[in-house]
């Protein structure tokens, strides 16, 4: 089986509202992935379904080749999740953080202390790491989260907007270190944002998602090319393929959302 | 998920199936118990990191100790069976606050989903049993801290209570089944309402009425029949009276019967919140 996920006319209803309309894409291993598009494009609702949080209303996905709702306990063994809201204890210490997560994903004894310092080096908090995690900066604790998902290398890693909120340097830095865990484990990865220039200079392909359906997938250029617009921007290729801005969807409780979190990384 | 093959299994497939499932159960109980531990290790250690909460939670029982019963033994109205009101209420006290602590448990499952932690947690391989029975064992380290204090206070009262260490491993062992009973009956209700909002308005409306139709602060005998019936099938009273044998009466008749009903309570709400537990989320 070559792909790492495979995603088969996948739907989601709340109430009467589709939140994901029918999407089928497939990602290789050891591919970045982006999922684009305004708030309110779905986005966070596939990657729910995809990390076995929300039971799909209708098709399938595999993840690694293990169905997300039948074998929902193989593939959370596979995975790794970075969710949009922080997802630290502050009032633990970053290596605490760590050693959860770690006996949560089964890391064996032996291996448990390695395994994190490696972790903590590979994000650059080896000297924050006996501190409270109340205290660390915004883009520390984006490390640490991504830290805490990676701790069992898994073949996997789903990121939902990980630069939100984040200064740009910050910003630059938790990209580099994505990129770094693909290289050193080539682990695939699977990541949304509605930040259109780290999409396109981060993801070897992109879908674009628009009102629960994906309008058009393709690497970066591809997507720039069929807007048959000479230095057409991503920015154009998202108009071009679904007829609107980035500026539409996002309802109220979303944007807040989005705002409490830029609030409490910032 | 392995299809059963069973064609071409020869004789004895049904006992190497059991087996399998026998290995399978057993494999699980031990994710649920080494897991279950390591998420109470991480509340002992915020304790650690953060005590401060033990000094602001002693300020209550010394309120009811202190002011109440010192006023309610004056009065001499209330019939404690040989006993000073303070011996009385000290244990009626104790499970008070074991019970407050525990009851608003089910707020931190809601808070952690604000934030994004427990979303975390359910995307890991744990039986999601482990979860909930690792709040469970949370709340009652937090209970037996709290009783300590509450111990403390009472002896600094000059309250004569039947202090040995048997005494001392049994309270510890009913704080713990009882804040576990009521964490994991907090979870449920968490898992219904999902909101911090109804959560805190349901939690106000249940705590003083738990703590009133019950004999925490009067003998049951008192009681008209209706709020005997309550306080009989309230999880509180057998906390009480557990706690009452050990430090007060020493009559351990019940003890067992108490424990019994605490633990079955105690397992029924695991089973019912480690299902309710991941809708929290949608």
């Amino acid at each position: 089986m070559p792909e790492m996920i495979k995603v088969v006319d996948l739907t989601k209803v709340f109430g009467t509202h589709k939140a994901v309309d029918g999407i089928s894409f497939a990602v290789e291993p050891g591919e970045i992935f982006g999922l684009v598009g305004p708030n309110g494009a779905g986005k966070t609702t596939t990657l729910k379904m995809l990390t076995t949080l929300l039971a799909p209303t209708s098709g399938q996905a595999l993840i690694g080749g293990y169905d997300i709702v039948r074998q929902a306990s193989e593939v959370r063994r596979l995975i790794g999740y970075v969710p949009q809201m922080l997802s630290v204890d502050g009032s633990l210490t970053g290596y605490e953080n760590l050693l959860l997560f770690a006996r949560l994903y089964d890391v064996p004894n032996d291996q448990r202390n390695r395994r994190i310092w490696e972790v903590l080096s590979l994000l650059h908090l080896e000297d924050a790491a006996h501190s409270l995690v109340k205290t660390y900066s915004g883009g520390m604790i984006r490390r640490l989260e991504i830290g805490q998902a990676v701790l069992h290398f898994p073949k996997v890693l789903f990121l939902d907007e990980p630069t939100v909120g984040l200064d740009p340097v910050a910003r630059r830095n938790v990209w580099d270190h994505v990129k770094g865990l693909r290289d050193r484990y080539s682990t695939t990865i699977l990541v949304t944002t509605h930040y259109m220039e780290e999409a396109e200079n981060m993801c070897h392909r992109l879908a674009i998602m628009h009102l629960g359906r994906i309008a058009a997938i393709g690497t970066p250029e591809e997507l720039k090319r069929r807007t048959n617009k000479d230095g057409a921007t991503l920015e154009d290729a998202f108009a071009y393929f679904t007829g609107a801005t980035m500026e539409t969807g996002g309802t109220l409780r979303e944007t807040a959302r989005v705002r409490r979190t830029a609030r409490r990384l910032g | 998920m392995k299809r059963p093959e069973s064609e071409e299994r020869p004789a004895g497939w049904a006992k190497s199936t059991e087996k399998a499932w026998f290995e399978k159960m057993m494999k699980e109980f031990v994710a649920i118990v080494v897991k279950s531990y390591a998420m109470a290790e991480m509340e002992v250690r915020k304790l650690r990191h953060d005590p401060t909460e033990l000094v602001t939670r002693a300020v209550q029982p010394i309120l009811w100790l202190g002011i109440f019963g010192q006023a309610m033994s004056r009065i001499r109205a209330v019939p404690t069976g040989g006993f000073t009101y303070l011996e009385f209420l000290t244990p009626g006290i104790l499970a008070q606050s074991v019970v407050f602590i525990a009851i608003f448990y089910g707020l931190s499952i809601i808070w952690e989903r604000d934030m994004g932690v427990l979303q975390k947690f359910l995307v890991t391989p744990t039986p999601r049993q482990a979860l909930v029975l690792g709040k469970m064992i949370s709340a009652g380290i937090r209970a037996v801290t709290q009783a300590i204090v509450v111990l403390v206070v009472a002896t600094v009262l000059r309250v004569r209570l039947r202090i040995s260490i048997p005494v001392i491993l049994g309270v510890i062992c009913v704080a713990m089944l009882g804040a576990a009973f009521f964490a994991g009956f907090s979870m449920i209700i968490a898992s219904i309402v999902k909101t911090r909002e109804r959560f805190m308005g349901i939690g106000q409306v249940i705590t003083m009425p738990l703590f009133f139709a019950s004999n925490a602060l009067y003998p049951v005998s008192i009681m008209p029949e209706w709020l005997r019936v309550v306080a009989v099938i309230n999880p509180l009273s057998y906390i009480v009276e557990a706690l009452r044998s050990l430090l007060v009466t020493g009559d351990l008749l019940r003890l067992p019967l108490d424990i019994g009903v605490l633990a079955l309570a105690g397992l029924a709400v695991t089973v019912v919140s480690a299902f309710m537990y991941p809708k929290v989320v949608v």
